[in-house]
This record gives C-alpha cells, sequence and structure tokens, in this order.
C-alpha cells in the first residue's frame, strides 16, 4: 500500500459547486425563516432524559468469599471498592483491546510497500507488553477478589471509545501515519489512567499492588514516546 | 445498443456467480465519487433488497415457482451484497443517513418529472417534499450532533431547507393510501412505483436498524420519528401498486424494473469500476426476467407481451440535480395534505390525522427540537461568521 496522500478530485467543499453554491446558501437564507422557534425544546429534551437515565450498569458484586472479605474490608476503610473495581476493569478491557489494535496495526506495516514503516518487531513488543498489562490486570483483579472475566461500566464505556480507533486501524484505505495518530490517542489516554489508577490503589491502602502498576506505567511511557516519534518521522517524511 | 426486454437473454441463470472477494469488494470513496455514484449504490441495493423481500414472499405462495425463485434469491442476495458494500466504512450512519434523503430526493424528483400520470405524479411530489424535509432536520442533526457539514456529502447538488415540516407527516393511516395505477397503466408508471416502495422500505429499515445504536436521546427520537413516516411512505407508494396483479406478473413486472434501473445506472456511471458492475447486473436482470416470463407463460398461459409491450424500456431515472424542479413543487405544493386517497389542501385535512398527530407530538417533537432556528450554512453553523457563508464570497 502506498502510505501517502495525495491531491485528486475531492468533490466535499462547497468550491467543488462553483456553479450552484451560491445559489445553495441565498435559497438557505431565504427559507430560514419556515424554521421551527422552539429554541429551548434541544435542551429541555436532553434535560428530560438527564433526569430520568438509568446508568449503563453496574460493578457486579464479588461472588467468591475472598471478595466479600476485600470489599468490606476496603468498605470499612471509607472506601468504595466499586470504584477501584470498576477502573482496574476498564484498564483490563482497554489493555485486551489494545493488543488487537497493534495486531491490527502490524497487518498494516506488513503490508506497506513504501513510504515510512516503523520496524514490525517493535510494533511487536508494544503489543506483547499490551498483553502482559492484560494479564497483570487480570490477576490484581483476582488478588482483590474481583471477577476480570465481568465487564464493569468502565469497560464498557472504554469498549465505545475504542471503537473509533478500531475503525481506524482496521480499515485497509488509511495509512500509517492516519493510523499511528489514532494510536497516539490511545497511548495519551492510556497513560493519564495508569497515573490515575496507581493514585487510586495508593489512596485505597493497595501500595504493593501501586509498586507493580509503576512498572506498568513507565513501560507505557516508553510506548507513548515511541509512537509519538514514529507519527513524527512519518509525517515529516510524507512532507517533504 | 437499446434493450429489449423480450428478447435480450442476458445471463443464464446458472452462470452468475460470485466470490466473497468479490462481494466484499473496494468501496466508493466519500470525498471522491460523485454524489450521484453513491445515490446509485443506495437506490440500487434497496431495489435489490425489495426484490429478496417480494421473492421470499412468493416462494411462500407459489408451490410451482419454488425452485426458479430460490435460485433467483440466491443471486439477488449476492447482488445487494456486492452493491450495499461499496459503502465505505468512513461514512457514519448519520452521514449515511444524508445520502439516503438524497436518494430519495434526486431520485422522486426525476420519476415525479417521467411520470405520465398525472394522479400518481402527484402522490411523487407529494413524498418528495417529507423527504425534503427529513434532509433539513437531518443535516440539523448531523451539524449540532457530529460537527459536520451535510453538503460533504451533498456535494452541492441538493437544497437544504424546510419542506412539509416533519411534524405535520404524522397521518392516520388511511389517510397515507393512494388509488392503485390500473391493469392497463403505462409499464413506465408501473417500474416508477415498484422502484419508490423498495427505495422507502430500504430506508425505514435503515433507520429502525440504527435509530438505537445513537447514544444522544433526541437523536434516538427523531430516527423513531422518521422511521415512523418513511413506514407512512412504504404505504403510499406500496398502495400505488395494483392489488389484482397475479404473484407472478408482479415478479416479472419486479425484473423488469430491475432492468430498467441498472440500465440508468450503466449509461450515467463516470466512474469505471462501477459501470462495469451495473452492466453486469443489467445482464444478471435480463436473465433473472427470462426466468419470470417463462414461469408467467407456464403457469399462467399469459404472453408477457401483455405487461411489456414491445419489449423497449421507458425513460429511465435522471441522475442529476433535480434542484430548479424541487423548488418549484416547494413553492407551489408545501401546503398539501391527504384526505383519504385524495391530495387537499391544509385547512381540509382529514381530522383523524389531526387527532393522531396532536396525540403523538404531546410529549414534544424532535424533528421541531433539533431544527429550531436551524439554516444550513456552508462549514456548518458554526460558520456563522466566516466569509465563505456569505453569497457575496462566490
Amino acid at each position: 500500500m502506498d502510505n501517502t496522500v495525495s491531491v485528486g478530485m475531492n468533490r466535499t467543499g462547497l468550491d467543488m459547486a462553483p456553479k450552484s453554491r451560491e445559489k445553495l446558501v441565498a435559497f438557505a437564507r431565504q427559507q430560514a425563516g419556515r424554521a421551527s422557534n422552539e429554541t429551548a425544546a434541544w435542551s429541555e429534551l436532553h434535560k428530560v432524559h438527564a433526569l430520568e437515565a438509568d446508568r449503563v450498569g453496574t460493578v457486579p458484586v464479588p461472588a467468591r468469599i475472598k471478595g466479600m472479605a476485600t470489599t468490606m474490608l476496603d468498605t470499612l476503610k471509607g472506601n468504595k471498592p466499586q470504584v477501584l473495581i470498576d477502573k482496574l476493569g476498564e484498564r483490563l478491557a482497554y489493555e485486551r483491546t489494545g493488543v488487537r489494535l497493534y495486531e491490527a496495526f502490524l497487518l498494516k506495516v506488513a503490508s506497506a510497500s513504501e513510504g515510512f514503516a516503523p520496524d514490525l518487531e517493535a510494533v511487536a513488543a508494544i503489543r506483547d507488553d499490551e498483553r502482559s498489562h492484560f494479564e497483570l490486570l487480570g490477576k490484581t483483579l483476582q488478588q482483590i477478589g474481583a471477577d476480570p472475566t465481568a465487564m464493569t461500566p468502565c469497560a464498557d464505556v472504554a469498549g465505545v471509545m475504542a471503537s473509533g480507533h478500531l475503525q481506524v486501524l482496521t480499515d485497509p484505505r488509511t495509512t500509517i501515519a492516519q493510523a499511528l495518530n489514532s494510536l497516539l490517542a490511545v497511548e495519551l489516554a492510556d497513560n493519564a489512567s495508569w497515573e490515575l489508577l496507581i493514585e487510586l490503589l495508593q489512596g485505597a491502602g493497595h501500595k504493593d499492588l501501586a509498586q507493580g502498576f509503576t512498572v506498568a506505567l513507565q513501560t507505557e511511557e516508553t510506548h507513548l514516546a515511541t509512537v509519538k516519534a514514529w507519527l513524527r518521522q512519518a509525517v515529516l517524511e510524507e512532507a517533504t | 445498443m437499446a434493450i429489449n426486454l423480450l428478447k435480450d437473454r442476458g445471463t443464464a441463470l446458472d452462470k452468475q456467480r460470485f466470490t466473497w472477494k468479490e462481494l466484499a469488494g473496494k468501496p466508493i470513496s466519500k470525498l471522491d465519487d460523485d454524489a450521484f455514484t453513491r445515490i446509485r449504490v443506495i437506490l440500487m441495493n434497496g431495489v435489490e433488497l425489495d426484490s429478496l423481500r417480494y421473492k421470499q414472499v412468493l416462494l411462500r405462495c407459489n408451490r410451482e415457482a419454488r425452485v426458479p425463485v430460490a435460485q433467483m434469491l440466491r443471486a439477488e442476495q449476492h447482488q445487494a451484497t456486492a452493491v450495499n458494500w461499496l459503502l465505505s466504512a468512513d461514512h457514519s450512519p448519520l452521514e449515511t443517513t444524508i445520502a439516503y434523503e438524497q436518494v430519495a430526493i434526486e431520485v422522486t424528483a426525476s420519476i415525479a418529472q417521467l411520470e405520465p400520470d398525472a394522479y400518481m405524479a402527484q402522490g411523487y411530489r407529494y413524498g418528495l417534499l417529507e423527504d425534503f424535509d427529513h434532509l433539513y432536520r437531518y443535516t440539523a442533526l448531523l451539524d449540532r450532533l457530529e460537527g459536520k457539514d451535510a453538503n460533504n456529502i451533498l456535494q452541492g447538488y441538493t437544497d437544504v431547507v424546510p419542506g412539509r415540516p416533519t411534524i405535520d407527516h404524522h397521518r392516520a393511516p388511511e389517510n397515507d393510501l393512494l388509488e392503485p395505477y390500473a391493469a392497463e397503466a403505462a409499464l413506465a408508471t408501473k417500474l416508477h412505483a415498484i422502484t419508490l416502495v423498495g427505495g422507502e422500505y430500504q430506508t425505514h429499515d435503515y433507520y429502525m436498524n440504527i435509530g438505537p445504536i445513537f447514544a444522544d436521546p433526541v437523536a434516538r427520537m427523531l430516527y423513531a420519528e422518521i422511521a415512523s413516516v418513511e413506514s407512512q411512505h412504504i404505504t403510499h407508494y406500496g398502495s400505488m401498486l395494483n392489488p389484482e396483479e397475479s404473484p407472478l406478473e408482479k415478479l416479472v413486472l419486479h425484473e423488469a424494473m430491475e432492468v430498467w434501473n441498472y440500465a440508468a445506472c450503466a449509461e450515467q456511471e463516470p466512474n469505471p469500476r462501477l459501470k462495469a458492475l451495473w452492466e453486469r447486473f443489467l445482464d444478471y436482470e435480463l436473465g433473472h426476467l427470462q426466468v419470470a416470463m417463462k414461469l408467467f407463460k407456464d403457469f399462467e398461459k399469459r404472453d408477457p407481451a401483455e405487461l411489456l409491450g414491445d419489449g423497449s424500456l421507458p425513460p429511465g431515472i435522471d441522475f442529476s440535480s433535480q434542484r430548479e424542479f424541487v423548488r418549484k413543487v416547494l413553492a407551489a405544493e408545501v401546503q398539501l395534505r391527504k384526505d383519504g386517497t385524495q391530495f387537499v389542501d391544509e385547512d381540509d385535512e382529514a381530522v383523524s390525522s389531526l387527532k393522531y398527530r396532536n396525540q403523538l407530538n404531546s410529549q414534544g417533537s424532535p424533528s421541531q427540537a433539533v431544527s429550531a432556528a436551524y439554516q444550513w450554512m456552508p462549514g456548518t453553523e458554526l460558520n456563522r461568521n466566516a466569509a465563505t457563508a456569505q453569497p457575496s464570497a462566490a
């Protein structure tokens, strides 16, 4: 695949319709008086729905004795253990999808015939890191007695967020630079999320767990720097 | 060379083969392909899906035709796939919606001008002004929800202003009906009506599928509202079809309609890859028509010429901007309403529709809410103060 974008017959802008351009705008203006004047209705309807809305779902109650004990202990300490479980579930889901995003990226890089392409082994190494982070999170959830196979509410929302990245990474028409742009957003959010998770663990008194997560964060920081550098190289090479 | 429905044999059914790679082939470019290429893709998907729909019902109701109908169904399934998979994945569901409404406007406007029967033509112009309004409401939604300009899909071919307001489309069911065409109606009249039923069905089904995937509550409501109107449109156009036609007669007409549409697509398509596809499927449909005519002759002992005349095709859909016609219809007929099967002035609308509509709109109207004070501008309404939004900038 050619990894560049070229100049061509893009038909989207108004400049591509020079004959109808003036007519279109003038007619829209002339007919504007026929628009509805219920200007508050949009916000009112949204407000009604917001007030009546349920949440996307709940954090599952720990089904095993160990989980119940941990939950009770955390509750006695004044923490809300469900927040930690929810965020751990989110990170697990994110890292698991991250593995698939990098696998999609590997396919794209492997089929690139010209232009900048990162080293396949370096991409595979990031994919493997994401997988080990997924495993670390699964183990952690088990340690505190939660179910790593459950989908928590934040995990669900993270899946919604990832859907755009999946579209970008898996579309054979997107270039390596476009895919890297998507991965950069993924890594930026990933870094900030690990930081928050570490803070949450420390606050809940799980200092031992926080230690392991700090190592993961350091790895994520290198991913971010690597992806950023690849994107920079890809775009600059294409621009010159 | 001019096509003859009675004589051209097309591709034999057993030669109509596909591979998965062909079915899920390279899509069109949302940015670079002409909007009318996308219009043809959407129209022909609607035509193919209606062909599947009709044949599945025929299969349930006709013992003799089961085997050939099953064979044709397989080919049509794969044609529908090859056509619909031409839409690229970077179209958001709402952008595809804009494209669907552009299809409804431009195709219906062309058909309204081709239609020889004055009452039927009125029926097309009536539906046209409603889909025209849907485009305006969805454009407002695309702008206010996704921050995108619908004109990037429409490419300047179609105006975006209010039509007959969607809030007024909600009629009591009996007022959606039209008088059907007569058995002796022109072939063109029959082909026009069958085409638009398929188009409206497709739009309805699409909205019913994608409506629930929106998170925004007003978007969900708007899709619910317009899907309801599209269902009315299926009834509107569906009731144009003569209920006295036999099932095999309808099959012959349906296949002729597909030939008629693919011929127009092949003739006007500038994208060579798609032109080749339209030509290939034109030949496939001529093959299906042969099978349908044989069934008609064998089991009804009737001559297809009774339906198809000398076999020549009526003039096809004109795939070009129908702006001036639409503007004229808007100016002259936006106030029309329905009473039973008749078109009446606003003040004479059937009371049953008013009652129905008042109840349905009693907890708010999504189509009004989404477009309050909305005026389309190049680059979205956020571009209000920019030079590109001023007509003098042209």
